[in-house]
């Protein structure tokens, strides 16, 4: 079972990758594609349709178009111009990319599962198997935001890229042999301290990648075009995706604050006799939630920019890797799962 | 936007007060550092200052390597330290930046609950005179007449849980103005004060909390009362006092742990008996589920061996020690010391010769490797041998000097105070073994017995930092899911026929007072109910 979850492994991040090959190639090919488009458009939509045709524009949505407001206007457009052959081919490999994700995120899924059977618990016990499920509910968050606005589509790239970086960097640092839980870890709090933290963390680095899109896309909109601001030529409007930054993180932040400010103290007190005691795992949860306290306090400040309170949430983003990888490789602490290797 | 800039401007409160510059430059300071953007960059410092802890070791977490720091850099270590680096978070710098902190903090939520409680109290505001003005506007035409459109708009907005007031205006004009989504502030404000709680809680906790740590070895003869002398280690916080201690005694009976087929543990399992209040109990506790007792908890951080030895000296006499040895690895492999201070008196002088002190120093290891190497290849006692090496002479207990109980005094052995007696390779043995020295006394290994590293803590305030982090994260889920927003409408009469009432002109608007991409969707729901064109249909199927 170990093995079978480790060659479902090297299956997964092979169709990732395939995935970021078949999203470069609606890259290259879809150029003008409806989504670029769509998201390039300026907005000023009728979003009244319940409203009799006679009164003429009823409700505006005033500034650019946000992503709801863009969806109903996309599927509009899709019969007109479906006769492009290369707007064709773009979404032929846009939509073969999507494929290779599910693909992957089910390939990935049963990593996890094999290798909670080959362990017989919670695949979560040390720093390979967090980090397993940490991507795992970043790509299946990425899949269910998709379904709900295929107009991101082309954030996917980079979605495929952070997961193969990660993946990669996990398996090649990180790996662990299937072992038992240390009994420090056998306990209630285990559960809900662990999967809520998977849960956040997921979403959180999930989140920077709409959040460096945005850094990316303002630039090109502002002229820029030295690398790597070309990348923004086509993804959805900068308004979308801050706003989706926020979003992920605005639903994360929370949960991240349960898991690791509330069950992981809980907890602590129960194993440890203190409910805090500045562990470096502790330190560098402690850093991010303020991080990311900033990013929500400098969006929320109407005197600074939203390019930088997004550079925050992105800064965010590293003190999460910090605890990922960094602090596992680097200190020696309590939190025994922590250990590589 | 923010609930920042619904606030009045300051300038436009109470008229600058003349003359006074010191008095200006505090209230400017003070307004400078209740700002939001004071708090970003604060709460970043806090960030930032809370990084050396993880890389310097830290007294609070980890003594011994704190000692290692200094070995290790004997130059760096002591200007670190006088920063403060191995004692960050108890620093003055780092209590210097959440203090400013939460000061602004309280600056700033403290005006902001009076405004709220006062947006509570008021009534939503009259339609501004341009409706169309607003982010979000519709007209229409409705049969009723205004007063009879205005009700009915009230109470449809009222179903909907907005708080609604209904005015009449000059020349028949009816308005309707509503406002919905008060938890967002409300919650908030909840979270921030929820903040100082914790605050308050973790500090109280600091001053009334007390802690110990001790090594329990299993039987009657070892137990221990919770007097601040009888802990390996302990720290009182600064209100505390040694009698303010709980009074209760703990005995181990048993310890069980059992261990995978790799050698990681199972489970580990302490069975004590507690006297406390003049009764007696068995209890037993284990990793993540301490001993709670009567005004402290016992928890179970450790354990390991405590080899039993018989020492018979030249005169006969006999002296059983029950030495720990410390585990320095997961098989548990220890080292640990027996030594011997008051041996050899003969009975006749009584006289104690203390170049005849007898000392042992060695490596237990519960499973021997096959091998031969030096560590063990389990941690449950499959094949236990003690390897040991025999020390005569001054062990040095008299100098004064706090040595380790875990290792012999290195300066007397330098100095050849202290020698060592036995062959180069030290002494195996088994439990039952027999060691004869070289001076004919007798050192026998009967057996060892387990031990258990328990912590008993108190801390006063926990439930109150609990409740404070439970409301504060419920406080942060209203604020960061609500969404406030005002809707008007004004009705007035349609200019129809000389006095048949011909019906009200609808004009209505709404403005989001904060980020709420869906707001368009939900007027234009409310606008097209009003019309009664099917809107609450809509609404069900969205
Ligand atoms: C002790 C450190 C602080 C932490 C950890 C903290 C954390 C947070 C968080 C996470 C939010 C986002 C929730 C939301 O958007 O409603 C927030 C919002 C807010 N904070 Fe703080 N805060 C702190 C101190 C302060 C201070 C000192 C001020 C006043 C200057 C302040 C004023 C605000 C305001 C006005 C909002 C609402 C923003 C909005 O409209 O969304 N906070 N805070």
């Amino acid at each position: 079972m170990a093995e079978l979850s480790n060659q479902l492994m090297a299956l997964t991040v092979l169709a990732y990758l395939a995935a970021m090959v078949c999203h470069a190639a609606e890259y290259a090919f879809g150029d003008r594609s409806h989504i670029g488009r769509a998201a390039a458009r300026p907005a000023r939509q009728l979003v009244g349709a319940g409203a009799p045709a006679t009164e003429g524009p009823l409700v505006l949505v005033e500034g650019p178009a946000d992503a709801e407001a863009a969806e109903p206007a996309e599927v509009a457009a899709e019969p007109a111009v479906v006769a492009e052959p290369s707007r064709n081919r773009g979404d032929l490999a846009g939509r073969i990319a999507v494929g290779f994700t599910v693909l992957a995120a089910l390939l990935h899924l049963g990593t996890l599962v094999t290798r909670g059977v080959a362990a017989d618990r919670m695949p979560w016990g040390n720093m390979y198997e967090f980090t397993l499920s940490v991507t795992f509910v970043g790509a299946a968050t990425w899949l269910g935001l998709l379904s709900r606005r295929p107009g991101i589509r082309h954030l996917g790239l980079f979605v495929a890229l952070a997961l193969v970086v990660l993946l990669g960097a996990n398996g090649l640092i990180a790996y662990t042999p299937v072992g038992p839980l240390v009994p420090a870890l056998n306990s209630y709090w285990f559960i809900f301290h662990v999967s809520t933290i998977i849960l956040s963390t997921g979403i959180l680095l999930l989140g920077a990648v709409p959040a460096a899109m945005f850094l990316i896309k303002t630039g090109y909109d502002n002229g820029e075009r030295r690398f790597p601001y070309p990348l923004g030529a086509r993804v959805p409007a900068a308004e979308t995706l801050e706003r989706l930054t926020f979003r992920l993180h605005a639903f994360a932040f929370p949960l991240f604050t349960f898991g690791a400010l509330i069950a992981g103290p809980l907890w602590a007190e129960a194993s440890w006799g203190r409910y805090w005691g500045w562990d470096p795992k502790e330190v560098w949860a402690f850093i991010s939630w303020i991080v990311y306290a900033c990013y929500l306090h400098a969006r929320a400040t109407p005197s600074v920019k939203r390019t930088t309170a997004t550079w925050i949430a992105l800064l965010g983003f590293l003190t999460m890797l910090m605890n990922l990888f960094g602090v596992n490789l680097f200190f020696e602490g309590l939190h025994s799962y922590a250990n590589a290797g | 936007m923010t609930v920042v800039e619904e606030r009045p401007a300051p300038s436009a409160a109470p008229p600058p007060r003349r003359g006074n510059p010191v008095w200006a430059l505090l209230r400017n300071s003070w307004r400078q550092l209740t700002s939001m953007r004071t708090a970003l960059v604060l709460l970043f410092l806090l960030a930032v200052a809370a990084i050396p802890g993880s890389v310097l070791p830290q007294r609070s977490v980890n003594r011994e390597n704190v000692a290692g720091y200094f070995r290790d850099h004997p130059d760096l270590a002591p200007v670190l330290d006088r920063l403060g680096g191995f004692d960050v978070y108890a620093s003055p710098w780092f209590a210097a930046i959440y203090l400013l902190l939460f000061t602004s903090l309280v600056g700033c939520v403290v005006p902001r609950l009076a405004d709220h409680v006062r947006a509570l109290r008021t009534v939503p505001p009259d339609a501004p005179k341009r409706l169309d003005r607003l982010p979000q506007h519709a007209s229409g035409q409705l049969a009723d007449d205004p007063a009879a459109a205005a009700a009915s708009v009230a109470a449809m907005l009222r179903r909907r849980r907005f708080r609604t007031r209904v005015r009449e205006r000059d020349g028949g004009v009816w308005t309707v103005a509503a406002e919905k989504g008060y938890a967002k502030e409300s919650g908030n404000l909840l979270f921030h004060f929820a903040l100082l709680t914790v605050l308050v809680g973790v500090g109280f906790g600091h001053w009334y909390g007390w802690h110990g740590n001790r090594l329990l070895v299993q039987g009657a003869d070892r137990g221990f009362c919770s007097l601040v002398p009888q802990f390996d280690e302990s720290s009182l916080g600064p209100r505390v006092t040694p009698g303010d201690l709980p009074r209760f005694c703990l005995q181990l009976t048993d310890f069980t742990a059992s261990f995978q087929d790799n050698g990681t543990p199972r489970s580990f399992r302490a069975a004590v008996v507690v006297e406390q209040d003049g009764t007696t109990a068995n209890r037993t506790f284990t990793v993540n589920d301490p001993l709670r007792l009567d005004g402290a908890n016992v928890y179970l951080l450790g354990h390991g061996y405590a080899p039993v030895l018989r020492y018979t000296d030249r005169y006969g006499q006999q002296q059983t020690k029950v030495v720990p040895f410390l585990p320095t690895d997961g098989m548990l492999t220890s080292e640990g010391v027996a030594t011997f201070p008051d041996v050899n008196i003969d009975p006749k002088t009584n006289r104690r010769d203390s170049t005849l002190q007898v000392g042992f120093e060695g490596v237990y290891l519960p499973t021997v490797n096959p091998d031969g190497s030096p560590t063990s290849g389990f941690p449950a006692e499959r094949a236990p041998r003690l390897f040991l090496t025999a020390y005569r002479g001054d062990l040095g207990v008299e100098a004064g000097l706090p040595g380790s109980v875990y290792a012999l005094d290195r300066s007397q052995i330098l100095s050849g105070e202290l020698k060592q007696v036995s062959g180069t390779r030290p002494q195996t043995m088994k439990p039952g073994d027999a060691w004869i020295l070289d001076d004919g006394t007798k050192l026998e290994f009967l057996g060892t017995r387990p031990f258990a590293t328990v912590s008993v803590r108190y801390n006063p305030t926990q439930s109150l930092v609990l409740v404070g982090a439970v409301a504060g994260l419920l406080g942060l889920m209203l604020s960061l899911a609500g969404r406030r927003r005002r809707l008007w409408f004004r009705m007035s009469p349609l200019a129809g026929s000389e006095g048949a009432p011909a019906g009200t002109v609808m004009d209505a608007g709404g403005l989001p007072r904060t980020d709420y991409p869906g707001f368009g969707e939900e007027f234009a729901r409310v606008v097209s109910t009003v019309r009664g064109d099917g809107g609450e249909k809509n609404e069900e199927t969205a």
